[in-house]
């Protein structure tokens, strides 16, 4: 073991028959501090994680400022890893984190197969709704936990709700209720609502519509785009884009924001600055409800973007904060409870004691009818936060943040626990 | 007409210069501005607003009272405060990466840093500005107090939710001891028998046994009409007879009284929005709270429980020393 730096002079001193190079080479690492790390206990508990996911295919970024990411999520996921094995090694809990990618045209039940017969039963999903479902429905996948960190599809947590999934990434229902508080806030209540051919633009759409009867906003147009941006790099182009949207957003009737849902990059960022009548623009470009941007700093989020970066040299966007929070989920559980089998890790993340620090502020926990992971969601433009939500004035008895989402009398979710 | 004021502003500011020396300070380190704001502590008036680096937060006061040390987050380095000069004298570099909390410990020979971005504690040696070791401690680490002995220091981790035990002498740590979520203030009592930690997110603050390492009281808090996700415990500190304690509770804008014999919460005093890190004058007669939220420092007098008076202070107000 390394001794403290005064410990070590000391002894050069003393020994003055030592060589010079002995001595030397005694001193040197004080240059690289004296780093005194006492082994931990023996492990009582082993938990082995996979991050499960699916080479998808994935429209690149229209904007040539935004980098093109390959591995979303996962750095994320491994920087969690990192923290549980920190506060693992103090308490004898020893933490293994394999990543999985199946091939875009691959049995995803089949490889979910695998990672349990391996024995894994903690799995990150990193999983489109289809095949969430498809792993969460395998038998073998009966006492498995899976942790959503991906899909925001409201039916995953109503009707096509599992016992086995819970959900760290926010719903599309919780990101439209956060748009909308802000807009009922700033009394911006007209919305003229587009959106492109992704199935999950619609899935937003119905969010966002849901969201304006609760909180007394109105749609006043509502269209389906179906412009193909095609290749982000051309030598020319912003003329045809320039007489092209104000075409498309044309004539509604008066409205104070446009809503887009464009998960495909396929035309929401060319509405900026282009539109018929000039109107600010939200949804997935403009103001937009996430989980976590890179211009959030409070709450010690300064800390975890630092991190983030150190490890994987770029910066840190909501894909990677869902993989960090699934994956730190199943850490704090285990430390809390000293046990790593899926079915106390699902029992302590649903108990009245589980609460997770998301540097959000607060604790966030589980809702336990539909295994919601309450928290509060970032509104933020391209390049700095605008607000927080819940809204100030928007009540719960419980908390705030089951404002955002459905609430259990709204839920439909009947696998209850 | 128009020289007139500033002349009597002159004649303010070396008036204010003269005194400086006799009264007490407060200073108040203020994320956002970059700077510690310094006031008189009989007057409550400021006396200068000191430049810093970039992103002050942790300042302690030297047992000497002739230096102010304040972590500077963005510049990887600590600045150490004249007190009677009134400014930045020297820094010291060797306090590893982002610095978020210091202490000193009794003798005024070590600082201990926690170096909140890499999962060290680093201590220096307050004479040389040499590290004397880094200690790894859990992801996070934040809270830092020193025993009334010297022998150990105790460092709180956020995000692996520990407190750790540091000896001061082998630089190991002795003990961990899981507490709530995100702990962010480690606090020994006077008669160093006791160490309190405040768990942020958890809302509770852990009574341990510096002997046993055992948790032997947990305090929660609750006010009516406030939501309890808004009792955060963050600041930690004792009054001089050891008797009672105070913890700043952040955004329930509060700071309980508790009886350290009876562990009976006595009190909530209503502060400033968000108040984070408080500090006793060093003749026990005063508490100060620097709220966040609204730019300001309320000053609680300490015999009566009253919060007497709140004054402005720089933006984001983080932390404060006090020099008699």
């Amino acid at each position: 073991m390394l001794h403290p730096v005064a410990v070590r002079r000391q002894g050069c001193i003393k020994a003055i028959a030592a060589t010079v190079v002995l001595c030397l080479a005694a001193v040197l690492p004080t240059l690289a501090m004296a780093q005194v790390r006492k082994p931990g206990p023996p492990v009582t508990a082993t938990a082995a994680m996979t991050y499960l996911t699916r080479a998808y295919p994935e429209p690149l970024p229209l904007s040539l400022v935004e980098p093109v990411i390959t591995d979303k999520g996962i750095k994320g996921a491994e920087v969690a890893l990192s923290d549980n094995q920190t506060t693992g090694r103090l308490l004898g809990h020893a933490y293994t984190l394999s990543t999985r990618i199946v091939a875009a045209d691959a049995d995803i039940a089949a490889a979910m197969r695998d990672v349990l017969a391996s024995g894994s039963s903690l799995i990150v999903a990193d999983l489109e709704a289809a095949d969430l479902l498809a792993v969460a429905d395998i038998p073998e996948a009966k006492d498995a936990l899976i942790i959503n960190t991906r899909s925001s599809n409201d039916d995953l947590r109503g009707k096509s709700c599992r016992r086995n999934v819970f959900h760290a990434a926010p719903s599309w229902a919780m990101r439209a209720d956060a748009l909308s508080q802000y807009l009922t806030w700033k009394q911006w209540r007209k919305l003229f609502v587009v959106y492109g051919e992704n199935a999950a633009d619609q899935e937003y759409v119905a969010a966002i519509k849901r969201a304006a009867k609760r909180f007394g906003n109105k749609i006043v147009d509502e269209r389906k785009f179906t412009f193909d941006a095609g290749n982000r790099r051309t030598d020319t182009g912003h003329q045809q884009i320039q007489t092209q949207m104000p075409l498309l957003t044309q004539g509604p009737p008066e409205h104070d924001l446009i809503f887009v849902a464009d998960l495909d990059e396929a035309f929401g960022e060319y509405l900026m600055w282009r539109t018929s009548v000039a109107k600010p623009v939200i949804g997935t470009q403009g103001l937009m409800a996430l989980a976590w941007h890179r211009a959030f700093e409070q709450y010690g989020g300064t800390q975890l973007q630092s991190r983030f970066e150190k490890h994987a040299k770029r910066q840190m966007i909501e894909r990677d904060y869902l993989g960090w929070l699934g994956t730190r989920l199943i850490g704090e559980a285990i430390t809390r409870i000293g046990q790593a089998d899926a079915a106390s890790v699902r029992a302590f993340l649903l108990s009245p004691e589980f609460e997770v620090a998301g540097f959000k502020g607060q604790g966030m926990t589980f809702r336990t009818w539909d295994r919601q992971l309450r928290q509060p969601i970032l509104l933020t433009g391209p390049r700095a936060l605008v607000s927080i939500s819940p809204q100030e004035g928007f009540l719960h008895p419980k908390f705030l943040t089951y404002t955002l989402g459905f609430d259990e009398a709204e839920t439909q979710c009947t696998q209850r626990n | 007409m128009t020289h007139r004021p500033s002349v009597l502003l002159a004649l303010g500011i070396s008036f204010a210069a003269m005194t400086a020396a006799e009264a007490g300070m407060i200073f108040v380190s203020n994320e956002r501005d970059n700077t510690v704001t310094v006031l008189d502590s009989d007057t409550l008036k400021i006396i200068k607003s000191i430049p810093t680096g970039k992103r002050p937060r942790g300042i302690a006061i030297t047992p000497d009272f002739k230096e102010v040390v304040v972590c500077i987050g963005d510049d990887n380095r600590l600045d150490v405060i004249d007190t009677e000069k009134l400014e930045v004298v020297r820094h010291y570099d060797a306090s590893g990466p982002d610095p978020e909390l210091l202490a000193i410990d009794q003798k005024g020979e070590r600082i201990y840093v926690a170096n909140e971005d890499d999962g060290l504690v680093t201590v220096l040696d307050r004479a040389t500005g040499k590290a004397l070791a880094e200690v790894p401690v859990g992801v996070e680490p934040e809270g830092m107090g020193v025993s009334p002995d010297g022998s150990m220091v105790v460092n709180t981790s956020e995000q692996t939710s520990m407190a750790h035990f540091i000896d001061t002498k082998t630089f190991e740590v002795v003990q961990n001891v899981l507490v709530d979520t995100r702990p962010r203030v480690a606090e020994y009592t006077r008669d160093g028998k006791e160490v309190w930690v405040s768990a942020e997110v958890g809302g509770t603050v852990a009574v341990i046994d510096a002997k046993t390492f055992k948790i032997t009281k947990k305090f929660s808090f609750a006010v009516n009409g406030v939501r309890p996700e808004l009792m955060q415990p963050i600041g930690v500190r004792f009054t001089l007879d050891g008797k009672t304690a105070f913890v700043a509770l952040g955004p329930s804008n509060r700071v309980a009284v508790i009886d350290v014999a009876s562990h009976e919460i006595k009190d909530y005093i209503l502060v400033g929005q968000r108040p984070w890190h408080i500090a006793l004058k060093p003749d026990g007669t005063k508490l100060y709270a620097a709220n966040g939220m609204t730019n300001d420092m309320t000053i609680i007098d300490v015999a009566t429980l009253k919060a007497e008076k709140t004054v402005q202070v720089g933006r984001l107000p983080w932390g404060i020393a006090v020099k008699p």
